[in-house]
């Protein structure tokens, strides 16, 4: 199930607070997993949190953490950003290509409208400054999956700047105290997404597919404000529920939609920040944050042991729990920027500076973009401690899970009885079973109307609270 | 070392960077080192092949040069020649696709309509691998 795993309760309520009180600064512990050793089979993962809390020795560095996300959205768009064939998950191989996807000779870009508006959308709901002019630029490289050699990009001058991501985590003994941090949002950009390989190593050759190639990203490049995995991943959660609530991606992580690369570095408090390096492909919630620990231990490891930090690009291994250095990436890339010579300056206008008895197809207001925005999940919450009483911390769970809110506000609709009852029953006794039972809010055997009806019996007194608690089990 | 006098060169050569007003450098005698060569043939996947060519390329680069007797201090580069075309927006619609038999006839090799590739990127063998130019 596409369940987030970013819950605001880790393994072990300890974990938590290790993280909050630590989360700044680290202390020397071997990171469970690999050990020097790259080859499967030969190292021994043990199922244990990746910070292991030791006592501090005398005389020991504190270290801290820096990490930077660099987040990669699909856009949600019916064609692609320069081309109108399909954005599609499952498809026959190849069969969402149109000629410039393919990157034939005398095919050109043409921009597709809806890609902007989301880049717009995203822009005002993450605070960034819209740029009324930005530009495209091509980035060189080459790699199977991208035919053109290039991808089309904005890395001089992009569409939204300046912008920071608030999120919140729940700490404390009983996870009820709000901590609100923010992240920078150094830029937003529109750019291409590549096609995919299938590595076939019995043959050894690649299988590409190209009907990813060209489909519109929003690269969201956050400040290496955060310094811990358990941050980064919570930021990266609030970004999935604001893009979720304006529409302006699906933000799935399974299915590809959601794409993080991490910036890590350590060093210690007041000197200067250490030699940075980049996991790349951290596509599934669950292991974001394990990655971003297991690469912060392994730089204080190397370190305190005497070793330097390359300036690499490393992946993360699932299996091993472990990063490891990619191949295909020594050495720092030289993308040889150039303006896209096919594309003139984006230009956005507001009320003010729209031109007269232009056709609304082919301008942009930003204002008019920034009154329809819809509701943020941080406005959301707001609403539900305001209108139902509820503790803050309730809010971010109700919003936390996919599908939650709404089967609250169903059951609320129907039942005559008090909401914190309600939130009570639905945040405790139903999602405590479906965690236990493995099932999304989708999957639930219980029905919002069935618990409304159930806790229409106890407003009425009709049944006893053990009776209910009774009438729950014959649900399963 | 050589690192600035290919950045110098390859200023003009881009010609996309900001425009940086190159009064201060010095270094520019034109001479382009074997290391760079073989940088821009892995960058590029160009072929110079010649000494003639290398040659070739430094005149160009000495012509571009010329520029930068041009004071632009104060005036704002040029993104584009299209600065004042506007850009058009299409409607997100799907109007395209659906052809992966053609594209696939473009491929030398195909199974099951995927494109065949090697299995990662094939460098170029490095510069003392090389012969030296004994080619073009």
């Amino acid at each position: 199930m596409a369940a987030p795993m970013l819950r605001l309760c880790c393994p072990g309520r300890r974990w938590a607070l290790a993280c909050i009180d630590g989360c700044s600064r680290h202390r020397r512990g071997a990171p469970n997993g690999c050990t020097s050793s790259r080859k499967r089979g030969q190292s021994s993962v043990a199922q244990q949190p990746f910070i292991t809390a030791q006592k501090p020795r005398k005389g020991e560095h504190e270290w801290a953490a820096v990490v930077g996300l660099e987040i990669h959205a699909q856009i949600s768009s019916k064609s692609k950003l320069f081309s109108g064939s399909q954005v599609h998950f499952a498809a026959p191989p190849n069969s969402l290509v149109s000629f410039f996807d393919a990157s034939l000779p005398g095919t050109l870009p043409v921009l597709n409208r809806r890609c902007v508006e989301a880049a717009v959308m995203t822009g005002l709901a993450l605070n960034c400054r819209i740029n009324k002019k930005s530009l495209f630029d091509r980035k060189h490289y080459f790699y199977a999956d991208l035919p053109a050699g290039y991808q089309i990009t904005q890395q001089r001058l992009p569409i939204a700047v300046n912008g920071s991501l608030v999120y919140s985590f729940c700490a404390g003994k009983n996870r009820s105290q709000v901590i609100n941090k923010t992240a920078r949002v150094k830029q937003i950009q529109l750019e291409q997404d590549s096609g995919k390989s299938l590595h076939d190593d019995l043959r050894s050759q690649t299988l590409i597919d190209l009907n990813r190639a060209g489909v519109g990203l929003l690269e969201v490049v956050l400040e290496p404000d955060m310094s811990c995995g358990e941050e980064a991943a919570t930021a990266v959660r609030e970004l999935q529920l604001i893009l979720q609530a304006l529409g302006t991606s699906q933000a799935n992580m399974a299915e590809g939609q959601l794409r993080v690369d991490a910036n890590i570095s350590v060093h210690h408090p007041g000197e200067p920040l250490g030699v940075r390096t980049e996991v790349k492909n951290l596509n599934s919630a669950r292991f974001l944050a394990k990655a971003i620990d297991y690469e912060i231990q392994r730089q204080i490891n190397e370190l305190e042991n005497g070793g330097e930090i390359l300036n690499e690009t490393r992946s993360f291994d699932s299996k091993l729990g472990c990063t490891i250095p990619m191949r295909d990436k020594e050495g720092k890339q030289d993308y040889r920027f150039m303006p896209e010579p096919n594309l003139p300056p984006l230009l956005l206008y507001d009320t003010e500076s729209l031109p007269a008895g232009a056709d609304p197809q082919q301008v942009i207001d930003i204002d008019r973009i920034r009154e329809q925005l819809p509701e943020l999940p941080s406005v959301t919450r707001e609403k539900l401690v305001q209108q139902y009483g509820m503790l803050p911390e309730h809010s971010f769970t109700l919003l936390n899970e996919v599908g939650l809110l709404e089967f609250f506000q169903n059951v609320m609709k129907e039942t005559r009885a008090e909401p914190k009852k309600v939130t009570s029953w639905v945040l405790n006794t139903l999602l405590g079973f479906l965690k236990q039972q493995n099932l999304a809010v989708s999957e639930s055997p219980v029905t919002p109307s069935a618990l409304a009806e159930l806790l229409n019996l106890l407003d009425r007194k009709a049944i006893s609270s053990s009776a209910a608690k009774q009438n729950w089990k014959r649900f399963r | 070392m050589w690192a600035r006098a290919w950045r110098l060169g390859l200023r003009a050569l881009v010609g996309g960077r900001r425009g940086f007003t190159c009064k201060a450098d010095t270094k520019g005698s034109g001479r382009i080192t074997a290391e760079v060569i073989e940088h821009l043939e892995r960058l590029a996947l160009v072929d110079f092949g010649s000494q003639e060519a290398v040659a070739r390329l430094e005149k160009a680069i000495a012509f571009a040069d010329r520029l930068r007797a041009v004071d632009t201090d104060g005036v704002e580069p040029m993104e584009s020649v299209l600065e004042d075309r506007c850009l058009y927006l299409r409607s997100d619609h799907v109007i395209e696709g659906n052809c992966a038999e053609e594209l696939l006839q473009n491929s030398h090799r195909v199974v099951e309509e995927y494109f065949v590739a090697p299995p990662g990127n094939i460098s170029l063998p490095k510069l003392d691998e090389q012969e030296p130019f004994s080619h073009g």
